[in-house]
């Protein structure tokens, strides 16, 4: 799973897709996690930045990750691996 | 030299059913007796004025009505700071009711209003139209506000088809059998609760109105104005100012006896008898206010004069024959624009 | 070093739409604390969920209603309304205030009783009296608003074997230009029944009239009506004094004030637009105080408002249960409040916010409740901070009705607790238990064994 190479993410947290012309906000930490995966950190690694961090628990996080993620796959904003 | 005045404008959306805002600014813009600082009021990121900034100086976003008073006055004190806004112009039906309730509080931090009052306002909703005609001797098209379809088969005892059904807020649609009343009436109602009206379908050709009431019962400006082509969504999209005694007259005594206070425009229907009969009153400048300027008479550059507590002498005299033309136009905007607007709410 | 509070990353696609007339309501205030008492201990304590009053708050709304009324009129009299929130607490702050009873079955009369008030300070209403009820009423001299004409011949009837003479009114019904007309109660002023009825109770010496009671509808949102009500009561009572030489001491306006929820539909909210009290006492004594009463002999107004008197100083505090995401894609969440506890999400569009603090960042979220049942729904759609799983909320307004009308329904109902002025809370109601369910049911003997 990759972001899609022509996908920026800015500061202030704005997705614009040129494929598609669509804008996205994102929240601090929606941020934090799309950069991470952006700079192709496993879910592991992920996962043990933000419990360390924050607040929370690994159930909790694993359900909101998958859930954070899925919406990236329908926004079209990243490709599964094996569509490289 | 000229003062300089801050004036928020909201109804910014200059689209193919126009808000005033823009019209209104233009209008500001070219008025003779003060300068102006324009504050763009905007509820979303794509109304085309929070772009066009040789017209808006600066645009800030504001919570709908739906969210309460209490909000919006926490928006706009945020926004008077930056600013020190000197008047507000709404410009959009659905905030006015919130706007006229804050009128005072705005007031004690130095915001002038020039605002119908609530009585006023709720006079001419569309379902107490009726009486608001008998009050005022103002000939209106016969309505019935129905509850239920059950009231449908009695409507022809009262009504010759075609009828108008109409929602409490908005739509209207023409019906010439019960049926279609039945099917127009459930769209509606959805839409827009209940009750239902039922209008009078009158024959005839639609004339407008703008004009301005200083609350003492005195018109200020009264433009006439008949319709030249109307677009799919029912808006003129070109105009021509007319000489006619009658509409002002109907003008004239809807001002004196409401006492009415702030801009207006009434629609009004001639019948092949020659006779006028009131289909709505809006309460505030239409989309087409920029035309009386064209005319001669500056009704937004009067009423923030009326809203600063200025006296203003009543127009008398206005060009006749005077032709609004709507155009479209396409402004080219970096993304980073409309980013910016929808993450920090100013632009 | 302590760690962030979490929030659940959320992405959200821009819209790009023109102005709409149904724009998103935002509520962005945590409510952490009521009336000083923090959410999260009050769930400690009394369990999630837990209804929670004010008294502060009730005192406060009454002492506005009551000052609306008695600075325009000289004789105001206040009659709790039992059906919107008979318990025992909630009923005694209202007498402390001054309110009479108002109760519309022999349940909430003998809990009036209970509670202290004298019997010439019960009003009875409802259609539905059992002629035990008529007995003990006539018996301790309470207002007996009469519905319709079997009531009044029970009546006849049993004044004939007593000693007292009954006090009674008749409830009237009229149209006041406002819809849905509610004509099923009482006797209708248009078409004669009100008369008939009245000639009837004026011709028998056995029965007192002493007032004149209508109740025109329930969250009405124009006084206007109030004042078309008021002089059509104002014309009975004078038509009565022409005819009979006799004064009725009162004219009971009922109740029907629209409290400041929101209607489900309406596009502002109800804070902005619903008439206050004010709007109200204005209609109805300004109609009063304009008819042909002689100024020295003005009847006494009661009034019966329940709903906005109590419904701001309701609060269900709960706690999210789960966050899904329907087959859409839309944001779902589920809660440990239901339908069966919170009856008027049916009509309202409640105000729920977060109990702890929250960014900016929201979804559009439907509030689910926790029963098993697709009608479980609290929010169709409520532009809410990111809530995570454990985190509190407080549901606004909902004073009046819920714990009347609650149902338990696969779990037991909460605790009911009050604040008071110093920050006390007080169990006013405990959390049931399965004994108090179970323990009114039988078993037949032959179903007591079973093998699986």
């Amino acid at each position: 799973m990759k972001i899609k190479k022509n996908i920026a993410l800015s500061e202030s947290g704005f997705v614009f897709n040129p494929s598609t012309g669509e804008s996205f906000s994102v929240n601090p930490i929606g941020i934090e996690v799309f950069n991470a995966i952006k700079e192709e950190q496993s879910y592991e690694e992920i996962s043990k930045t933000m419990l360390s961090k924050y607040n929370t628990d690994g159930d909790t996080f694993e359900k909101d990750y998958n859930d954070f993620v899925q919406l990236l796959n329908t926004y079209q904003l990243i490709e599964l691996a094996n569509e490289g | 030299m000229k003062d300089k005045i801050c004036i928020a404008v909201t109804g910014l959306n200059a689209i193919d059913s126009p808000g005033p805002g823009i019209a209104v600014i233009r209008s500001l813009r070219e008025a003779k007796s003060f300068d102006v600082k324009i504050i763009g009021l905007a509820y979303e990121s794509l109304e085309p004025g929070i772009y066009m900034h040789d017209v808006v100086d600066k645009t800030y976003q504001i919570p709908y009505p739906t969210a309460g008073t209490e909000n919006l006055l926490k928006r706009l004190e945020y926004i008077h700071d930056i600013e020190k806004i000197d008047v507000i112009i709404p410009n959009f039906d659905a905030e006015l009711f919130p706007m006229i309730k804050l009128e005072a509080q705005l007031k004690k931090i130095g915001i002038s209003m020039f605002l119908p009052t609530v009585e006023q306002f709720e006079e001419r909703l569309k379902i107490n139209l009726p009486e608001f005609g008998k009050k005022y001797g103002i000939k209106v098209p016969h309505s019935k506000a129905i509850f239920s379809t059950a009231e449908i088969a009695g409507l022809i005892n009262e009504f010759t088809y075609p009828i108008v059904v109409k929602g409490k807020h908005y739509d209207a649609e023409i019906a010439h059998t019960p049926e279609q009343v039945n099917t127009y009436y459930n769209k509606i109602s959805a839409k827009w609760g209940l009750p239902v009206i039922i209008q009078q379908f009158i024959h005839g050709i639609e004339y407008n109105l703008t004009g301005l009431g200083d609350g003492k019962g005195n018109t200020v400006a009264a433009v006439p104005m008949r319709k030249q082509y109307i677009t799919e969504k029912g808006k003129a999209w070109g105009g021509i100012s007319i000489e006619e005694e009658n509409i002002l007259k109907i003008a004239e005594n809807f001002v004196s006896s409401t006492k009415w206070r702030g801009g207006f425009e009434l629609e009004l229907l001639k019948d092949p008898n020659n006779n006028f009969h009131l289909l709505e009153i809006n309460p505030r400048m239409p989309a087409w206010i920029y035309l009386s300027v064209g005319v001669g008479q500056n009704i937004p550059e009067a009423l923030v004069k009326l809203a600063l507590g200025e006296d203003v002498k009543p127009f008398d005299t206005y060009k006749v024959g005077k032709m609004f033309i709507r155009y479209s136009w396409d402004m080219i905007v970096d993304v980073e624009e409309f980013h910016t607007l929808s993450t920090l709410g100013e632009l | 070093m302590e760690k962030l509070r979490y929030e659940r990353p959320v992405i959200k696609k821009l819209e790009t739409n023109m102005p709409n007339k149904f724009g998103l309501r935002t509520e962005y205030v945590a409510k952490t604390h009521i009336d000083g008492v923090a959410v999260k201990d009050l769930i400690k304590d009394h369990g999630s969920p837990v209804f929670v009053i004010s008294e502060e708050t009730i005192r406060k709304t009454y002492r506005q209603a009551k000052k609306a009324f008695t600075t325009r009129y000289p004789k105001v009299q206040f009659a709790w309304s039992y059906k919107t929130n008979y318990l025992g607490a909630v009923c005694r702050t209202f007498h402390q205030e001054g309110s009479w009873a108002e109760v519309v079955s022999g349940f909430e009369y003998d809990k009036a009783l209970n509670n202290g008030v004298e019997g010439n300070k019960i009003i009875f209403n409802g259609p539905d009296k059992t002629d035990e009820d008529l007995k003990k009423a006539i018996k301790n001299g309470s207002l007996i608003h009469i519905d319709h004409l079997d009531e009044l011949y029970s009546v006849i009837e049993l004044a004939e074997t007593m000693s007292t003479k009954p006090r009674v009114a008749i409830r009237i019904n009229m149209d006041t230009g406002i819809y849905p007309m509610w004509d099923r109660f009482g006797f209708n002023y248009e078409n004669g029944q009100a008369w008939d009825a009245l000639n009837k109770i004026m011709r028998n010496k056995n029965l007192e009239l002493v007032g004149l009671h209508c109740h025109i509808g329930t969250f009405m949102l124009t006084a206007q009506a109030y004042g078309t009500a008021a002089y059509k009561m104002a014309d009975l009572a004078l038509g009565i004094k022409k005819k009979y030489k006799h004064d009725i001491k009162y004219i009971d306006m009922g109740g029907g004030f629209a409290s400041k929820n929101t209607l489900k539909g309406s596009y502002l909210p109800g804070a902005d637009t619903n008439p206050t009290f004010d709007d109200f006492a204005e209609a109805i004594t300004s109609a009063l105080i304009n008819s042909n009463f002689e100024p020295d002999n003005l009847p006494l107004l009661i009034l019966e408002t329940g709903r906005a008197l109590i419904d701001d100083a309701g609060f269900l505090v709960g706690t999210v249960i789960s966050n899904k995401r329907s087959s859409l894609g839309k944001r779902t969440t589920i809660i440990d409040v239901g339908v069966n506890i919170l009856f008027t999400s049916f009509w309202y569009e409640h105000k729920v916010t977060p109990a702890q603090p929250f960014t900016q960042y929201t979804e559009d979220t439907t509030l689910y409740g926790p029963l098993c049942m697709n009608i479980d729904v609290v929010r169709e759609s409520a532009n809410l901070p990111l809530l995570n799983k454990g985190d509190h909320f407080v549901i606004h307004s909902v004073g009046a009705y819920n714990m009347t009308q609650w149902m338990q329904f696969i779990t037991l109902r909460p605790a009911v607790v009050m604040i008071d002025k110093n920050s006390k809370a007080h169990v006013i109601r405990e959390k049931e238990t399965i004994d108090n369910i179970t323990l009114m049911e039988k078993v037949p003997e032959h179903l007591e064994e079973f093998e699986l």
